[in-house]
């Protein structure tokens, strides 16, 4: 991959000229230093000045005393993709001070802890250092709190260095510690103290700065999770039922903040919902299955190694046609994985989840508003096709903080499917059966418990269209074709994907998920850097639609970019597309672990257009 | 008066409602197995209770007894789910709508080895659930590998002798938080169909071991759980009877011979003492009694432990009445106000 610096970095002809806007700070701690404030503050404060901004946690699996980098990256031009290469680095860890110093690229900035004396490892770079310890003292005389206020030192260094507002830091952070007028005061005085040393100590010498604009108005900042968490409660969901795992555990948990807030019975004080901490993922499962065959919105939310786990109800759920909602926050696996760092690679897994012939419905949410709009969708579509729904998010996507345009209020109702009352059943009257297709879409009707309507046998078994047990072959055929026949009916339900044509192009890109931010930017340095036209197509649901086809239909080489090792999309691409389209397909990878960048996206395009 | 036999009237509950109301589809297990005679006391039981059918949920995994809720209760919605995970599934649906009473049929395999979690942890919740165990020791729809509830030393039909210990599901149910937990036979009709009658009285779960023989695999010489041996070492804990709440109690038991229960639904139980003073709301009481039957190699059976008050997961979830199935839109999605309140936050 190639190392040089991208043209689409700031222009600079001299050390001293201005680079605005545009780069990137990476701090480096120890996890459980509590420097998650600090950095929240940081990457509220640039966007409350109306510059993009994105922010990654790269954290590892561990309570306290292993290294965490928190990425933060500010872009006029709105690219919120992780950047490959780090401008600004806050050293406070002398684990990793030393290799994070040896990674950067010439002429950036080290803002450390003076007593690691990194400015012996290189002559390249411009180094800030910083006596944390020494000015934690004077404004802290608590010496336990120490360690957490020293965190908010640096954050009034890069103010004073970089340019950012004091009173914009000063206003995140009292959004941050509001309710704590000891803790607020204390971090106040650390900012200001901070912003002081580096005025009086540390001449400017990077060329890096925040300036006002004005492209964040009227925007949000929030994590996936929590988008995700309040669509499921806008989407009205009744029953969820868990079990804890990075890097999902944060959506059920912000669901039921949500939930205790806004979902509790106005006059009785008694909650409109169940929420269940279960025993493992296949009792969640389980549970959601049972409420949804009841007749609730039911919903689980888990990561690789819960799918896993989820696999045999996935499989009932489909084959026993009851309706659930699945968030995956996909992490990097196989087995154990990294629990921690991010990937797309649950794809085929979720696609095909359970033994025998089985396909499910995948969305796949790209950014926190969608997190929201599918999570509402997602229920809807689960009692419309009497399926399991899998939302695939990531941690990069779940877990980290995103900017968005607010949410859109849902104004479209509820629809809860094909539910058997009683005008429905006067209609049917004797063709009522649970697996009969009265409406020639593969979708039947269904009774629910507890409503007076007929009941019917359920079972994972063979079964017939009257729900009878059956091992003959032609009621299984017949039954199975349905249900083939009742997921084309899905590809005219799930969302569209986004396609974006230009005129002339002859690559096309598709992508889907978190993958989209990186392929905004490659886009746009293979226009720029290479004079290569792309169309793209980003693809928001599995069933595939007809736009698929077509789109690679309409140009010569596709490439398929996604964050695993084997292609899975394209893979799935393989399977379900016309065999003349196949061989058009070409795959870009990244599976490291870390969100994907725009630059490994344009290399790896560029490596093959340049083969041929 | 005429001679000729009166036409003979259909017995009735008192829904109007008669015991064709209440059977199933014909059995396909095999002629005598025990998990049919279960069957026909479901049956009794859910008649003479009166239970309206179509408020109940018939719920199991996979097995020999998870085939049989299709041969009780056809008026009501049934699940024949996957191995080991009827509790989930009972549980969720449960939580859809707390208005149901839920009837959940396993076997020893089902609930003691591949769905022993599941187990564990609904009877730590204490779910209003009536919770079956048809228990033979053995895997009969594989041909008759033994379970985990197999007593140690019996021995199978090709001769296998089982060197582990038994899991007792009645002490583990005790012990992890059951409000009810009884042992039966299926052979004992009067005994199991006045538990049955209380367990569906009871709110919380009701765990009832059924020793239930399998009459193809497990029914020989040196099989604990034959007919011939369970019949022998079976040991009535006292006579069970059952007062549903419409019935006026008719009978005088004679003071210190009974003990008398009041269910959750105003029904009593009569648990009239054979042999010790046992106390079925004591559970070291229960403890001892079920490991110094099992040194005997004998079964105690009737109502073992009791419960009748504690608090059941549903009631500890703080839910509005109604189901939460059919709550109304406006009722299940906040209005527009709450979402700008939520995106404010996040300016």
């Amino acid at each position: 991959m190639s190392s040089s610096l991208p043209a689409t970095e700031p222009q600079r002809t001299q050390a001293s000229s201005h680079v605005t806007n545009d780069f990137s700070i990476q701090v480096a701690t120890v996890n459980g230093s509590g420097s998650q404030t600090a950095n929240l503050v940081l990457l509220r404060s640039i966007f409350q000045m109306g510059v993009p901004v994105s922010g990654k946690n790269l954290f590892p699996s561990n309570i306290a005393g292993l290294p965490t980098w928190y990425t933060i990256r500010a872009n006029h031009r709105g690219y919120i993709a992780r950047k490959k290469e780090i401008d600004f680095l806050v050293a406070m860890n002398p684990e990793t001070a030393k290799d994070d110093v040896m990674a950067l690229e010439p002429g950036r900035a080290v803002v450390y802890d003076e007593p690691l004396k990194l400015n012996a490892l290189r002559t390249d770079l411009v180094f800030y250092p910083v006596p944390f310890d020494k000015i934690v003292a004077e404004v802290c005389s608590e010496a336990k709190l120490r360690r957490l206020v020293k965190n908010m030192i640096y954050d009034g260094i890069l103010s004073e260095l970089l340019s950012i507002d004091l009173a914009e830091m000063e206003k995140a952070l009292t959004r941050q510690l509001g309710k704590k007028p000891k803790a607020l005061a204390l971090n106040l005085a650390a900012l200001e103290a901070g912003k002081k040393y580096a005025a009086e100590h540390l001449p400017k010498q990077d060329p890096y700065r925040v300036a006002p604009l004005d492209k964040t108005s009227g925007q949000i900042l929030v994590e996936g999770n929590a988008a995700a968490a309040m669509g499921c409660m806008f989407a009205g969901v009744t029953v969820v039922a868990w079990y804890p795992i990075t890097p999902s555990s944060s959506l059920p948990e912000s669901l039921i903040s949500y939930m205790r807030k806004y979902r509790m019975d106005k006059e009785t004080g008694k909650a409109t919902f169940a929420i269940v901490q279960a025993e493992d993922e296949i009792a969640s499962l389980g549970m959601v299955v049972g409420a949804g065959w009841a007749g609730a919105r039911a919903m689980t939310s888990t990561s690789g190694p819960g799918i896993s786990l989820m696999s045999e109800f996935a499989g009932l759920s489909y084959y026993a046609e009851l309706p659930a909602v699945v968030f995956d926050i996909q992490r990097v696996g196989p087995s154990t994985g990294l629990p921690t760092r991010t990937a797309q690679g649950d794809i085929l897994f979720a696609a095909l989840n359970s033994h025998g012939d089985t396909r499910h419905v995948l969305l796949l949410p790209a950014s926190v508003s969608e997190c929201f709009d599918m999570s509402m969708a997602a229920f809807d579509l689960a009692e419309q096709l009497q399926t399991t729904i899998f939302v695939l998010s990531d941690l990069d996507l779940g877990m980290n903080t995103w900017m968005s345009e607010s949410f859109t209020y849902p104004e479209k109702p509820l629809d809860r499917g094909k539910v058997l009352d009683e005008a429905k059943l006067r209609q049917l009257g004797a063709a009522w059966g649970r697996y009969k297709d009265v409406d020639g879409d593969g979708v039947p009707w269904r009774s629910l418990p507890g409503t007076g309507a007929p009941a019917y046998f359920t079972r994972g078994s063979g079964h017939n269209e009257m729900a009878l047990y059956s091992e003959k072959p032609d009621d299984y055929v017949k039954n199975v074709d349905r249900l083939a026949r009742k997921f084309d009916t899905a590809k005219t339900l799930v969302p569209q994907p986004i396609v974006q044509t230009e005129p002339d192009a002859k690559v096309g890109i598709i992508a889907y998920g978190t993958s989209h931010w990186a392929i905004e930017e490659s886009r746009d340095q293979l226009r720029e850097e290479s004079g290569i036209q792309t169309s793209y197509l980003r693809l928001r649901a599995y069933p595939f639609t007809p736009a698929v086809d077509d789109f690679i239909r309409r140009h010569d080489r596709i490439y398929v970019v996604e964050q695993n090792r084997d292609g899975q999309m394209a893979s799935l691409l393989r399977m379900d597309l016309e065999a003349a389209l196949v061989p058009k397909l070409r795959s870009v990878l990244h599976y490291n672990g870390l969100p994907i960048d725009a630059r490994s996206v344009t290399d790896g395009i560029l490596a093959q257009e340049k083969v041929g | 008066m005429s001679t000729d036999a009166p036409a003979p009237v259909k017995k009735v509950n008192r829904l109007n409602l008669d015991v064709s109301s209440y059977r199933g589809s014909k059995t396909t297990l095999c002629a005598g197995c025990g998990h049919n005679a279960i069957s026909e006391r479901i049956i009794d039981a859910f008649f003479e209770m009166g239970v309206d059918p179509k408020r109940v949920l018939k719920l199991s995994g996979i097995g020999c007894s998870s085939k049989s809720p299709a041969y009780f209760l056809n008026p009501s919605h049934g699940f024949n789910s996957v191995h080991g995970r009827m509790p989930s599934v009972a549980t969720g649906a449960m939580l859809a709508n707390q208005g149901m009473l839920a009837i959940g049929v396993s076997g020893d395999g089902d609930s003691g080895a591949i769905g022993i979690g599941q187990f564990v942890h609904s009877m730590r919740r204490n779910l209003p659930l009536i919770y079956i165990i048809e228990d033979n020791g053995c895997y009969g729809l594989t041909k008759g590998q033994f379970s985990p509830t197999a007593d140690l030393g019996s021995k199978a039909k090709n001769g296998v002798v089982n060197d582990l210990p038994p899991i007792d599901m009645c002490a583990l149910a005790i012990e992890l938080g059951a409000s009810f937990v009884a042992r039966s036979f299926s052979g004992d009709k009067k005994q199991l169909l006045s538990i049955l009658k209380a367990a569906i009285a009871h709110r919380g779960t009701s765990m009832i071991d059924v020793i239930s023989p399998c009459v193809t695999f497990n029914d020989h010489e040196g099989s604990t759980k034959s007919y011939a041996y369970v019949k022998d070492h079976e040991e009535p804990l006292g006579e069970v009877s059952f007062v549903p709440f419409f019935e006026d109690i008719s009978v005088d038991y004679e003071p210190g011979s009974t003990t008398q229960v009041k269910m959750h639904d105003g029904s009593h139980l009569m648990l009239r003492k054979l042999t010790d003073d046992y106390n079925p709301s004591d559970k070291i009481t229960a403890m001892r009694l079920l490991h110094e039957t099992l040194r005997r190699g004998e079964f105690a059976t009737g109502v073992i432990y009791i419960e009748p008050d504690k608090d059941d997961f549903l009631t500890s979830l703080n839910l509005v009445p109604e189901p939460l199935a059919f709550l109304p839109t406006e009722r299940v999605r906040p209005p527009k106000a709450v979402l700008d309140q939520l995106m404010d936050a996040l300016r």
